[in-house]
This record gives C-alpha cells, structure tokens and sequence, in this order.
C-alpha cells in the first residue's frame, strides 16, 4: 500500500452538545481524489478546517507529509504544502482577480517582506499567477475587481489561489458550488486532469461530480464516517442508502 | 494615469503654491500654518499606513507623536544648559541637531510601536482600539507626573533646532524641509502600498483568512506595519515640537489620536493624499471658524459625520471615486 500523504488519526470535536467530528480517520494517498460526502450539517466543513488549522480537534492527530502537523498553525501548514480552498469564498474582495493571484503566488515564494518595488511589476509573479488564472479560465478576467465576480467564478479563482501555492494536497470545499452545469463540467474536467499533480481531498455536494472523479468516498454523517470504498461499492452499501443517497432519491 | 493621480497632482500644486504666494506677500503666519499642515500630514500619513493599508484602528497614535516630542524635548533642553543626559555607563549628550533629533525619535517611536504592537495585535475590533488607547494614556499621566522635564506644563526651547546648512528660524525654510520630508513619507508610503509587503497587509486588512491560507502570517505583517506607522508619527511628533518650540503632555493625550485620525477619515483613509488633505482642511477649518467661534470644533463634528456617512472615502474619495486597483 503506498504511503498516504495526509492522514487524520481518531479526530473528535465537540461544539457543546454538538458532536461535529467523532473519531473520524481518514487519509489521501498520492495521485487519488478522495471525496468526502455527508448531508448539509454532517461535519464536512469542520473537518476541512482541522485538517488546515483554521480549527484545534479536542482530541486526534493530523499527519502530512509523514510529519505531526497537529500543533502547527494554518501558515505552518499552507507552507509546508498544504493547499485549499473554501466553501464561502475567502478573497481579498477589493483586489483584481490578478492581484489575488499574485497575493498566492507570493506567499509561495515566500518572500513577503519587500518594502520598495512593485509586486505588480514582478514578472515572475505575475507569470505565474496568470498561469493559475488561465488553468481554471479566468484570464479575460485578470483586471477584474474580485467583488465584481460570479460566485462561480469567485470558486474558480479559489482554485486558481491555490494552484499558484502549487501545494503537495489539495483541500476542496465544494468548489463545484455555484458554477452551473457548463462550469461545473469543465471544473470536473480539470480536477480530473489535476490529481497527477497532487492529490484531493474534495468535499461535493454535485454527485455526477463525485461519482465522476473520485478514486475512494468517504460519507459523513453527524460528524462520523460512516462508509468508505470505490464509488461502486458507496452506491450500492446500504447504511449508505439509508442515511444518505436515500433522502437524496426521495428528495 | 488614474483621476487620483491627477487630484493628487494638483493637491500638489496648490500646496506649493499657497506658501509661494504668502512668502512673496510676506506673510509669515501662514507659512507657519502650512508648515503646521505639513507636519500634521506626516503624523497623518504615518498613522494611515496602520489604518488605511493594514486597517489597524489605532487609537493610540498619540503615544509615537508624543515619544517624537518628547525625544525632541530631552535632547534639546540637555543641549540647551550644557547638562548631559547621562554620564554613566557612558557619556550621553543633548544635541540641537535636528537629523539625530529626528533619527532619536524615529528609533524610540518604533520600539515603543514594537512593544505596543506585541501587546495589542493579537487582539482585535474594540479591544485593539482600547489597548492602544490606554497606553496612550498611561503615557500622557506619566509625562504629567514627570516634573524633570516640565510635568503638566511642558517643556520650552528657546532656539528651534539646527538643520545642516539651512537656518531653520526662517519660516520659509524650515517650510520647506517640512515639506521635503512630508514629500519623502508619501513616496515611501506610495512605493510601501505598492509593494510585496503592502499586497499582503491590504490582503490580511481584507481577509485574514486569505492571507493564512497562502502561507503568510498576519501578524508580523501588521506588527511591521505598525512599527513603520509609529517611527513615522514619532518623526512627525518630533517636527510639530520644532515647529512649537514647546513639549507638553498634551501631545499624548487621547485629543492628539483622535486628531490624527480625523486628518485620515476626512482626506480618505487609505488614499495616499488621504491624510494631506485631511490636515489641511482640519487647520483651514481651526483658522476660520476658529477666530467665529470657540466651538469651531461642533462645525468639524458635523463635517466628519458627513464625511462617515455619506462619503466613506473622504474628500479623496468622492473625488477620485472608487481606487482602481493596480491589477
Ligand atoms: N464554530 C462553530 N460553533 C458552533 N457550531 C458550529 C461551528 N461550526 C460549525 N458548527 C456546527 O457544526 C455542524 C457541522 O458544520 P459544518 O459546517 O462542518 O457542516 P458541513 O458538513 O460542512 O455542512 P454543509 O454541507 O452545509 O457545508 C453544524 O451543525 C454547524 O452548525
Ligand atoms: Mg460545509
């Protein structure tokens, strides 16, 4: 079995009587999409931010890169390689689209403490932001103000903020939101295309999506896991059924 | 070229010409006011940096402007009676020479913003306002309760610093040193927006969360931000005591922040002339409604509550419209 680059070992958190994790363990091997599906509520959200350190667990551990990442903080973590996006956009919302390319550009680069020439005029910056920015189809809008964006679009240049960090893993929290089915199939296309570069953990709601391109499912209900396997083998697991893709066909 | 540039260029114009005008006419009074201006925009501009780039609400800005002060204060009155400041472990010596003066005030500000920040960065909204706010004050009492140089009635002296090859007594002068050093600040702070570090602290202003996620810690963006912020209101603090030929505790109290900050909110905060035009209109305002009436100060109440609500940019603002990102 090959080595998972990311692992969550026995992750619990309580908000009061909310259990929003219990014991939940998970990994992401190299050159997978592992998608974590759960109904509005079941603890998706919370988990992602464990595992970015925006969120302490009360208990359980968090590996990367065969390291204890645990006790790191969120830079310490997007530093070491750790890329993501967010389910309600997180975009400096007065700058261009460009600009926030480049803000992700140069935290890659690491080198943010230049006080005198202008970031917008560094080439190899810029270069590389307007690569991110064309690999998700947002280079006709580079001089756009990011307030001015489509939420759909506003989830494509998440994506493309965290493809300038050019990290070691991907965490996706439902990027396909708000896209529309034309957007949302080119996204899907792109991910596809984008775990050979590193692997995803992917929170989705649009099942064509999921069962489109995850490798392994993993289902979340009030914060435990309930299921995991091949796309195959969460369609037809009857816990899964009933607790979840049941209420879906009914709905 | 956007319209701000333009404004700004003409801003320019007008402040050069004003003073051109009164010197030609011989008006030194309000040479004296336009350098008062100038000096009152560096603090402006110093605090903008906190405020407008990193969006730190300091109400504490006083305590740089004052520590300016006050290094102008010591240094000059030690030189002024030939008595050193200290003479162990080493030798330390007044001076009237306006660099060290300056060099003195930017350093002891930025420590004081260093410690300050440590101390309140890791808080935020109203608590941050009301840490920097109190150490403004602790200052403003300790300096009260400080009878070598002066207590509650402050400190004079008697002959305005030097300046290497300028006399700094004539007006027009020291006018234009003002404005020579205020004309430095807004290019540091035009270049500092521009830059690396400003793309992040607007970012982390924006969405701290944005900032994280790339790898960047906000709070050594905003510590440094606040560092800078205070050297450049502590050189201003130091210039205004110049300007005065007096020190007094007042240059702490929670008056002088609040006066800063309204410079910034009127000109437009985050607006590279924000401050300029701030300081300006707020001694145009003190000249002529000041010699009306003593409550000129309800006239400016009501120009800021214009300036809040309906014209959250300032006079910049609404002006220039909208900044266009440099994209
Ligand atoms: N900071 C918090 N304090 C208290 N409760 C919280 C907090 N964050 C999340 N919760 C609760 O924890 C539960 C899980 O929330 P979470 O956002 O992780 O769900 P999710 O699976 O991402 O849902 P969705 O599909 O709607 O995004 C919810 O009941 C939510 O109300
Ligand atoms: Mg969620």
């Amino acid at each position: 079995m090959v080595e998972p680059l990311l692992q969550t070992r026995g992750i619990s958190k309580s908000f009061g009587a909310l259990k929003a994790s219990s014991d939940v363990s998970l990994d992401l091997r190299p050159g997978e999409i592992h998608a974590l599906i759960g109904p509005n509520g079941a603890g998706k959200s919370t988990l992602i931010k464990q595992i970015a350190g925006n969120m302490k667990p009360d208990s359980g551990t968090v590996h990367f890169l065969g390291q204890d990442v645990t006790a790191l903080d969120t830079v310490a973590r997007a530093r070491l390689g750790l890329g993501r996006t967010f389910q309600i956009s997180a975009l400096a919302m007065e700058f261009t689209v460009l600009q926030n390319a480049v803000l992700g550009a140069l935290g890659a680069r690491g080198d943010v403490m230049r006080f005198f020439r202008p970031v917008m005029k560094d080439s190899a910056l810029v270069e590389r932001a307007r690569e991110a920015l064309e690999r998700v189809g947002l280079q006709d809008h580079a001089a756009t103000r990011t307030a001015e964006l489509s939420h759909g679009q506003r989830r494509q240049l998440e994506v493309a903020v965290a493809l300038t960090l050019k990290p070691r893993a991907f965490l996706m929290d439902e990027p396909m939101a708000g896209l529309g089915a034309g957007g949302s199939k080119r996204l899907t296309g792109f991910l596809d295309g984008l775990r050979a570069q590193a692997p995803i953990l992917l929170v989705e709601h649009d099942m064509d999506a999921v069962f489109a391109l995850a490798d392994r499912i993993s289902v979340l209900v009030y914060g435990q896991i309930i299921a995991t396997g091949t796309a195959a083998e969460i369609r037809t697991n009857p816990e899964v059924r009933r607790a979840y893709l049941g209420e879906e066909d009914a709905a | 070229m956007t319209r701000e540039t333009y404004i700004n260029a003409a801003l320019t114009f007008l402040l050069v010409l004003v003073p051109f005008w009164a010197w030609s006419t011989g008006q030194a009074y309000i040479l004296t006011l336009c350098t008062k201006v100038a000096i009152l925009a560096l603090a402006g501009v110093g605090l903008n940096i906190a405020l407008g780039l990193g969006g730190l609400v300091s109400f504490g800005h006083a305590a740089f402007f004052g520590i300016g002060g006050y290094a102008m204060g010591i240094l000059a009155s030690h030189a002024q009676v030939f008595d050193p400041i200290a003479e162990w472990p080493i030798l330390i010596e007044g001076t009237k020479s306006m660099p060290v003066i300056w060099l003195v005030a930017m350093v002891s500000s930025a420590l004081a913003a260093l410690l300050i920040g440590v101390l309140s960065l890791r808080t935020s909204g109203v608590y941050f306002i009301m840490i920097t706010l109190a150490f403004g004050q602790m200052l403003y009492y300790f300096t009260i309760g400080w009878p070598a140089y002066g207590g509650e009635d402050g400190l004079s002296i008697y002959v305005r610093n030097s300046f290497p090859g300028l006399n700094t007594l004539v007006p027009v002068q020291f006018l234009i040193l003002s404005y020579v050093v205020l004309g430095l600040a807004l290019w540091f702070s035009a270049r500092l927006a521009r830059s690396s570090f400003g793309l992040a602290l607007t970012a982390a202003r924006q969405n701290a969360d944005r900032v994280e996620t790339v790898g960047i810690a906000p709070f050594r963006l905003r510590l440094v931000a606040f560092v800078i912020s205070g050297a450049i209101t502590g050189l201003a603090g130091a210039m205004f005591a110049d300007l005065n030929r007096f020190i007094s505790p007042t240059m702490f109290s929670w008056h002088t922040s609040g006066e800063i900050m309204i410079f910034v909110i009127l000109g437009g905060v985050g607006r590279l002339y924000g401050p300029v035009v701030g300081a300006a209109l707020y001694i145009l305002l003190e000249h002529l409604l000041g010699g009306v009436s003593d409550y000129w100060q309800i006239f400016l109440g009501l120009l800021l509550l214009a300036v809040v609500l309906f014209a959250r940019g300032g006079l910049i603002g609404t002006l220039a419209g909208r900044e266009v990102a440099h994209g």
